[in-house]
């Protein structure tokens, strides 16, 4: 059997996804954290059920890439049971969605989640009174604990066996008499969603469901205009207008049935913002907000760092003192050793508390809020408000914020945040302005790094826009309401990430170190340094950094842990200068986005998109890093 | 008029749209519907965003947008 979520964005999907399936889905207090869907298998009353966790969306018709994904699910997959997840504090539009799901008629349970958040605000909603009303099991979920989940499931898998299809409520009879006139023209389609609420969607003008149709059934295409054209002449509305309209008519009248509010919202939120979104105040707190996280992060780190990296630089010291510096087998176990050390010793020290602060801020619903304070500064790189989404999580990972490019609804602003987010430093390269610059040249510098790197992609994102004019209508967003992360979901969202380095990304940096140690034995990495030795030669540093270079576009962790193999020592000052320290992070913080970085790229936006950014990030790189080097190169002599 | 020109924490009716059927739809899902009322919470500075209220949620809308959003003052 298969059960699929389905709700609006930001009412708690992946959480309960979660909660069944281990952390697999991200979950984050803002709209768009889910832009694909989640495949699993859970057990319920002892079956296997193959479980998917699909994009939050306000309606089946896609406006974005992200939520055509639902559509898309549900009209190819053979669903079982929906499992409509719906925000207890936003039960009409919730239930604009609910409406549009029992149209497929397909065994549905609806399941009220965030009922601890609506008694707070002295929301009360009749569970039974709804189910009456809808003829369809309604139950209440606290996500986030666990509360009710088991219940969902266990009822879904009855009514799944039993077939307990839901009942559809009936619209306006001009509306009825077209269904009732499609579905006899489109009997012979067979798909997943059923003939009726196929009518509806053709009625809605899908494009993609149009086309499909036309495509079996000669002459469709006029008929399914015929009926829209007919209903616009009787109602004096566009079909897709008025059938929206009706469901949201209809879901406010069985709202008022079911559900009252007692006391005023809580103004925690109004007061709040007064202080996060005030004109002035709202940047200092910005400000301080960001530095806080950055500097705990450089500090625990730190701390971590140093005794570590002498730790590693005495192992491979008496290594080589043991079975002496010469032989493969000796650079082979140093290679694997720093290798080893490396992540130990540079990466996770800053991996962990970085990721449990974003986590922290994901959670919280801090971010749509610095979209709001920095809508207009994106305006001025080409991008508004919504960009910020990718942005943020693009220090986390430059892969998610490639995924996360799917909110926005234009292609032309995909693509410029997609490279402007490309970027951004993700945490592996976090480790390498920690574990490098603001290791051995202090904290400022990391600060500088990090202010830079925004002052190049602002500029940069200017550029481009002055080619790619600004078209898109703006942004839209919702606001959420400020949630307090709760220590499960945040540490394994945390360890999701860790777990992936240790698993994915630990091993390769091992493996490259052993391989630099094996192609520096027989003199090979002279070969391959060439290929950056006019990167090298531009910012003067030594041409032993080009292997690491080029197996930092596979991981960009390799740029730091191999520079170590690549110069023989794992403690930088001894063989770098102070300015070729910074020419060199800042290179690695632009230049070419990883491979996997790349491939998503190239999954989103094509081929094109992946050759234009990996063009453009590597002269950005280049440049940056030398007009860095011209500069401090006076300063730090 | 259009949503711009509304000052902060007054309440207005949603009356109308401007602009193509994709952005109608969308104003329709974040809960801008023809007859609900809403009110601009806060702008944001250096011509940035509004922030507001409409349908017991908080939306955050660009100048852009808002201008495509027509609203009448409640008498």
């Amino acid at each position: 059997m298969r059960f699929a979520l389905v709700g609006q964005p930001n009412c708690g999907k992946s959480t309960l996804f979660n909660q069944v399936a281990g952390y697999k889905a991200a979950t984050g207090n803002f709209s768009g954290t889910t832009v694909t869907f989640t495949e699993t298998k859970v057990h319920v009353q002892g079956k296997v059920i193959e479980l998917v966790d699909l994009p939050g969306t306000y309606s089946l018709l896609g406006t974005n890439p992200a939520e055509r994904v639902v559509l898309d699910y549900l009209v190819s997959n053979m669903v079982d049971v929906i499992i409509n997840v719906v925000d207890a504090t936003h039960l009409a539009q919730g239930l604009t969605l609910t409406l549009e799901l029992l149209e497929l008629k397909r065994p549905t349970v609806l399941a009220i989640n965030m009922m601890d958040e609506a008694s707070r605000q002295g929301v009360h909603v009749d569970g039974e009174a709804l189910s009456r009303f809808l003829q369809i099991p309604v139950l209440p979920i606290v996500a986030t604990k666990g509360q009710g989940v088991r219940t969902v499931f266990s009822t879904a898998y009855t009514i799944g066996k039993d077939q307990t299809n839901a009942p559809r409520q009936l619209y306006s009879p001009e509306l009825e008499e077209q269904i009732d006139h499609l579905k006899n023209l489109i009997a012979p389609v067979r798909l997943p969603i059923g003939s009726e609420a196929l009518a509806l969607k053709l009625l809605e003008g899908d494009p993609a469901l149009i086309d499909q149709v036309g495509k079996k059934i000669k002459g469709a295409e006029a008929e399914i205009q015929k009926a829209v054209d007919t209903l616009c002449h009787i109602t004096g509305r566009q079909a897709v207008w008025l059938v929206s309209k009706e469901r949201h008519d209809l879901a406010l009248q069985i709202c008022e049935k079911v559900y009252k509010k007692t006391k005023k919202r809580l103004t925690l939120r109004d007061r709040l913002d007064d202080y996060l979104l005030h004109p002035f105040f709202g940047y200092v707190f910005l400000i301080a907000i960001l530095f806080l996280f950055f500097w705990s992060v450089n500090k625990v780190g730190g701390v971590i760092e140093a005794p570590l990296i002498q730790l590693s630089d005495y192992l491979d010291a008496r290594l080589l003192e043991l079975i002496g510096s010469e032989g493969l087998f000796a650079q082979i176990l140093s290679g694997a050793l720093q290798g080893f050390m490396g992540g130990l010793a540079i990466v996770l020290p800053y991996l962990v508390p970085f990721l449990i602060g974003l986590g922290l801020l994901e959670d919280v619903g801090y971010l749509p809020r610095i979209a709001f304070l920095m809508d207009s500064l994106m305006h001025r790189m080409g991008l508004h408000g919504k960009a910020v989404v990718p942005f943020i999580l693009g220090y986390g990972c430059n892969v998610t914020s490639i995924m996360s490019t799917r909110i926005m609804e234009e292609k032309r602003d995909r693509f410029l945040s997609a490279l402007l987010s490309s970027m951004v430093p993700c945490s592996a390269r976090m480790a390498i302005i920690f574990g490098l610059a603001a290791f051995y040249l202090g904290p400022v510098y990391g600060v500088g790094i990090y202010i830079l790197n925004i002052v190049v992609i602002a500029l940069t994102g200017r550029i481009i826009s002055h080619y790619l004019p600004e078209d898109s209508p703006g942004l839209i967003l919702e606001m959420p309401v400020y949630r307090f992360p709760t220590l499960r979901t945040v540490t394994a969202k945390a360890w999701l990430r860790i777990r992936e380095f240790i698993v994915e990304a630990w091993p390769l940096l091992i493996v490259g170190s052993v391989l630099l140690a094996v192609m520096n034995h027989y003199h090979l990495a002279q070969i391959t340094d060439v290929i950056f030795r006019p990167v090298t030669w531009l910012l003067n540093l030594p041409p032993q950094v080009g292997t690491p270079l080029i197996f930092g576009i596979l991981r960009k962790e390799l740029s730091l842990i191999m520079l170590g193999q690549a110069l023989g020592s794992m403690d930088f000052s001894q063989v770098l200068t102070q300015v070729q320290m910074i020419s060199y992070t800042i290179f690695v913080v632009f230049y070419i986005p990883c491979l996997a970085t790349l491939v998503a790229i190239r999954k989103e936006l094509g081929v094109k998109a992946m050759g234009a950014i990996t063009a453009i990030t590597l002269l950005v790189a280049v440049l940056s890093a030398l007009i860095v080097r011209l500069v401090a190169t006076p300063i730090l002599g | 008029m259009n949503l711009l020109q509304v000052k902060n924490d007054i309440w207005v009716r949603v009356i109308g749209f401007r602009g193509g059927w994709g952005m109608q739809r969308h104003f329709m899902q974040i809960g801008f519907l023809p007859g609900n009322t809403a009110r601009i919470i806060r702008t944001a500075p250096f011509h940035g965003p509004l922030l507001v209220e409409v349908d017991d949620r908080e939306i955050v809308i660009g100048r852009k947008v808002a201008r495509h959003i027509l609203v009448e003052e409640i008498a």
